[in-house]
């Protein structure tokens, strides 16, 4: 065909890439097929039980495990708090049981002496006076641009208000755990449910000492990481001292409760904040404190990152961290942006509805303010979002939201991420008989990562995507990145493209000379081979060509050769209906048009946004960490208390996926966080305009929106 | 491993016997859709040694009218109820099994084990037992308290009591037939005496016995009655409500002859609301009366300090409740 360089085809000539392909594995995980972490039971595996700390703030005084190392069924117990030990938070794991049966591990359990002494805990991170009494803040910095005083002094309209949004956890269907099993004494093979299958066999060997190329690591599925699983963490490392004490396979999954409170969190913010505009619209002035919790180590979200997407001439922060005994923070889907989003997207659409004008033009009049290179994106995906949703015909002043107990109203709120591709390589092998594999240390988060690679390789090859096999979740394969940060698509996408095409051009090498043909006409398609629009042969007479051993083709990246790229916006836009006299909210719908450069599948890409939104709705109304001020606990650590919407909660989603050619042209960016970033902000902004009250706290419960209520009556 | 014996008897009379054997250190098991949680939490105390299936019991397990009575066996599924055609004029069972809206449950939970359901007091499953104290002190007063009780909270029990039937058959006027300790022992008691709030830990929340369990609950059909539940459901999923109301009405020309309204968790007992109820005796129903039954029903609440908003909630119940017994409850709510 043409000359040799690395780039997409062009977009028309695309068979599979780009186009709704079902996952590959979808039967696997949908039939029970698909093994995960917590299904791995190899013969004589032990169960673990963990005995952990009820109390927020306790120092371990005394701990006696020698009854439960009797105890019948009981093969080992390791203590992770020996005596001395200082807890900061409920639910730390202080030993684990390994035993013959789940239930004799329990009864193990049930036999330790454990005696606490028990501490002043902290654990109310809304609370920032009181913090401040008891020296639990950490200054976490204040800086300032322009000059806020004479810009408020200017303004035709200031709004301050009051806005926050609680702590939640990740919430892993698969709880975080590892299975392990040892090889002699210095072999160890891990299965677990992580995020980093090429990134965690050093952090075993380490404390192990063992040598890391000794360590295997293995996660062909996993039931949902969210950014909370990127680390063999101490109970992985008890898991694979408890399997070598006893000799034998242990599996250690974390239970419910013990995953809602340990295994990570999404840090919580609250904040004052003043913002004024001119009489059109323009924001002229920003002036916000805002604080939070991490747990004990005293953070909140990111001060650089506030106000959110917009840079304004004259803006003032400040953020302090609030140290609570409350379990600790990892990276939540999006870290900082959903709690930065609904801070400032509905401080911004409060001041609209103070200016007596439409949100969607007060969003729209502040574009020029955007502190990425997206103001043109977020201007026509608003466009498109709003004809999706019938904003021009529905929308509303604030407080307008009809005349019966049922109040309808319309919100929205802008997003941004990067989603660059992560360093990652991959094995691309063509087999003599036309098969093909590639190999990657990644993992398929939920993303569909086996999808994507198969998509590109059949595209590359001229196959279909059933065609090509995806080896991926060892790390005994090629090293790939972490998923995290929406970098897997982009990270495993380039790799594979690159090391397709050097395959396919030595191919073509054989191809010409076997035939004749100029290999620079040639190219795949249909399972053939192509010169100038004529069949030269089919995929597997030119694979033949490669003699008796596969073709292997390295594949690494990123490169700048413009397969992947970075940076994204996107808008999102709800429709809600309130009951007004019992608080509850229902969503009606809820459209998001997101850009994400070239789309590898736009099945998965469309269920990357649904998943993102169903996630947002989570945050917007149900999901919340509950810590109690009287035990210090969290006290509404399990599956019914800590409220996830049903299926009927969700509504009508739309995702539409804004793909001007523009778009393609940029290459493939990551979609895995964008999507769940502005969904709490529309929301609550539609639920402002619905009421003509800002329920100002993240998620809006029942109770929330009547206080709300009642404040204004 | 800590024994745990299982049996399974098919009398009510070996039930009895099996029941009030190891010092009531027994439970009874129906569905199982909370025991067996409740027993993985430890919470129980004492925890039980054996568990009595009462599933293979068919007198349990059967709908039927006699007379101008319905008697509804102890172990019916839920779906087994919303089937049968017996139920038919009893819209306000119908309404509790809707909201319940989890087909597992649904298919598993008898109507027995709804009405000794023990309460989802976060601190009761965490192991602070049902009156959660701390060193004397309640940890409900000082602590999370946001799906506490509104009503009857003054004393030591502030949870709120579980059972999603107990406000509608209330108002229907139901009886419940307990059984035993001793094999041949029964009596029928109304259902509205059948709850107790705990003052010790170990009191429990109904007034069974070692030995005793719920067999039959027994709701008069002699009189046409109007009737409705209604929940405010935070979710369109398996989830508690934050307040109930059922309404039973007996309505002639137009008039509301009788009436009955029973509230559900906002107090440690199914609470009626008679001051309400009577309000409505002689009026006819419409938004104004029904409003007005709602503020009359709250109107000695005493919420504690996270959940004067179940005030609110408990006051729409009512509301709700009366009007869509009365057929006049517009969609969308």
């Amino acid at each position: 065909m043409a000359e040799r360089v690395v780039a997409w085809k062009p977009r028309d000539k695309n068979t599979v890439f780009g186009k709704e392909i079902d996952r590959i594995d979808g039967i696997e995980k949908a039939s029970g097929y698909a093994k995960y972490t917590a299904d791995i039971n190899t013969p004589g595996t032990l169960y673990c039980k963990l005995l952990t700390c009820p109390h927020a703030h306790a120092k371990v005084v005394h701990l006696d495990v020698s009854r439960a190392e009797r105890t019948p069924g009981v093969r080992a117990v390791e203590v992770l708090k020996p005596v001395g030990s200082e807890i900061q938070w409920d639910g730390t794991i202080v030993a684990v049981v390994a035993a013959d049966r789940p239930e004799y591990a329990e009864d193990g359990v049930r036999a330790i002496k454990v005696q606490y002494e028990v501490l002043e805990h902290f654990v109310d991170e809304e609370d920032l006076q009181t913090a401040k009494k008891l020296q639990r803040t950490k200054d976490l910095g204040e800086n300032t641009k322009g000059d806020v005083e004479a810009a408020l002094k200017q303004a035709k309209v200031v709004h301050r208000g009051y806005y926050g949004i609680h702590t939640i956890s990740h919430c892993c269907l698969e709880t975080h755990g590892a299975h392990c099993q040892w090889q002699g004494d210095d072999q160890l093979d891990v299965h677990l449910s992580t995020q980093n299958v090429s990134g965690t066999a050093g952090q075993f060997a380490g404390p192990l000492g063992l040598d890391a190329a000794n360590v295997s690591i293995t996660c062909h599925y996993i039931g949902g990481g969210f950014g909370s699983k990127f680390a063999a963490d101490e109970w992985g490392l008890a898991c694979a001292r408890l399997a070598k004490k006893t000799g034998r396979p242990v599996k250690l999954m974390l239970d419910r409760a013990t995953e809602l409170k340990i295994a990570g969190t999404r840090p919580s913010a609250f904040a004052q904040i003043t913002i004024a505009a001119d009489a059109s619209g323009r924001v002229i002035a920003w002036d916000s404190h805002h604080w939070g919790t991490s747990g004990i180590a005293g953070g909140t979200v990111r001060l650089s990152q506030i106000p959110y997407i917009f840079d304004f001439e004259n803006r003032r922060r400040r953020a302090t961290g609030l140290v609570t005994n409350c379990g600790p923070n990892r990276a939540w889907r999006a870290p900082n942006h959903p709690q930065l989003c609904a801070l400032t997207d509905t401080a911004l659409d409060d001041l609209a509805a103070k200016l007596g004008m439409d949100s969607y033009d007060v969003f729209m009049k502040n574009l020029d303010r955007v502190s990425n290179d997206k103001q043109d994106v977020y201007r026509e995906e608003m466009r498109i979002a709003a004809e999706l949703i019938g904003w021009k015909d529905k929308w509303h002043p604030h407080g307008k939201g009809g005349r019966g107990p049922i109040k309808r109203g319309l919100g929205m709120a802008l997003h941004t991420w990067g989603g660059r591709a992560h360093a990652a390589t991959c094995l691309v092998r063509v087999h003599p008989d036309g098969t093909v594999e590639s190999l990657a240390g990644s993992q398929d988060l939920g993303t569909g990562t086996r999808t994507v690679i198969a998509v590109v390789l059949a595209e590359t090859f001229g196959l279909d995507v059933k065609d090509v096999r995806v080896r991926i979740g060892e790390n005994k394969y090629p090293r790939s990145g972490p998923s995290g940060g929406s970098t897997t698509v982009g990270g495993v996408s380039g790799p594979n493209r690159r090391a397709g095409l050097e395959a396919l051009w030595k191919i073509f090498d054989l191809v010409a000379k076997e035939y004749g043909v100029d290999a620079n006409s040639l190219e795949a398609r249909d399972k053939k081979i192509w010169s100038n629009g004529k069949v030269v042969c089919s995929w597997k007479d030119a694979c033949r060509l490669i003699g008796p051993m596969p073709l292997e083709v390295q594949g690494t990246g990123p490169k700048k050769d413009g397969l992947t790229s970075d940076g994204v916006g996107g808008v999102q836009m709800a429709d809600v209906s309130v009951d007004s006299e019992t608080g509850v909210i229902r969503i009606n719908k809820l459209v998001c048009v997101q850009d994400c450069g070239a789309i590898v599948d736009l099945k998965t890409a469309k269920s990357q946004v649904y998943g993102g939104m169903i996630m947002g709705i989570a945050y917007a109304l149900t999901e919340e960490r509950i810590m109690d001020n009287a035990t210090g606990r969290f006290i509404n650590a399990d599956l019914e208390n800590y409220k996830l919407p049903r299926i009927g909660d969700i509504g009508e989603l739309v995702a539409e996926m804004y793909q001007p050619d523009s778009e393609y042209r940029r290459g493939v960016v990551g979609l895995g966080e964008p999507p769940v970033i502005s969904t709490g902000a529309a929301i609550s902004n539609a639920v402002a305009n619905a009421l003509g009250v800002r329920v100002s706290v993240l998620p809006m419960t029942p109770q929330r929106v009547l206080a709300a209520l009642q404040a204004t009556s | 491993m800590r024994p745990i014996e299982y049996a399974r008897p098919e009398t009510v009379g070996e039930a009895v016997e099996l029941l009030s054997e190891h010092d009531g250190a027994t439970a009874v098991l129906a569905g199982g859709t909370d025991l067996i949680y409740l027993m993985q939490k430890d919470v129980l105390d004492p925890p039980p040694r054996r568990l009595v299936d009462l599933k293979n019991i068919p007198e349990l397990q059967d709908i039927r009218q006699q007379d101008d009575r319905l008697v509804i066996g102890a172990c019916c599924t839920l779906e087994q109820i919303a089937d049968s055609p017996l139920t038919a004029p009893l819209r306000a069972l119908h309404d509790v099994i809707d909201g319940i809206r989890s087909i597992q449950v649904q298919q598993m939970g008898t109507i027995g084990g709804d009405l000794c359901h023990l309460p989802n007091c976060w601190y009761f499953r965490n192991g602070y037992g049902l009156l959660a104290l701390n060193e004397g002190r309640s940890l409900v007063e000082s602590g999370e308290n946001r799906y506490h009780a509104i009503f009857g909270n003054q004393g030591p029990a502030k949870f709120v009591s579980a059972s999603r039937f107990a406000p509608a058959l209330i108002a229907c006027g139901a009886s419940v037939r307990i059984v035993g300790p001793q094999p041949d022992q029964q009596e029928t008691v109304p259902l509205e005496y059948f709850y107790v709030a705990p003052k010790t830990n170990r009191q429990g929340v109904t007034i069974l016995k070692p030995g005793q369990f719920l067999s039959h609950v027994i709701v008069p059909l002699a009189r046409p009655l109007q009737t409705a539940t209604y929940e405010v459901l935070q979710i369109e999923g398996l989830d508690w409500p934050l307040a109930a109301a059922a309404a039973a009405l007996h309505v002639e020309g137009g008039v509301v002859r009788d009436a009955r309204i029973v509230m559900g968790h906002v107090a440690p007992v199914p609470w009626i609301a008679d001051a309400a109820a009577r309000f409505l005796v002689g009026r006819s129903i419409d938004e104004d009366s029904a409003q007005r039954a709602g503020e009359m029903a709250v109107a000695g609440a005493t919420p504690l300090s996270q959940n004067a908003y179940k005030v609110q909630l408990a006051r729409t119940a009512v509301k709700r409740a009366v009007l869509k017994a009365a057929g006049l409850l517009e969609g969308g709510v």
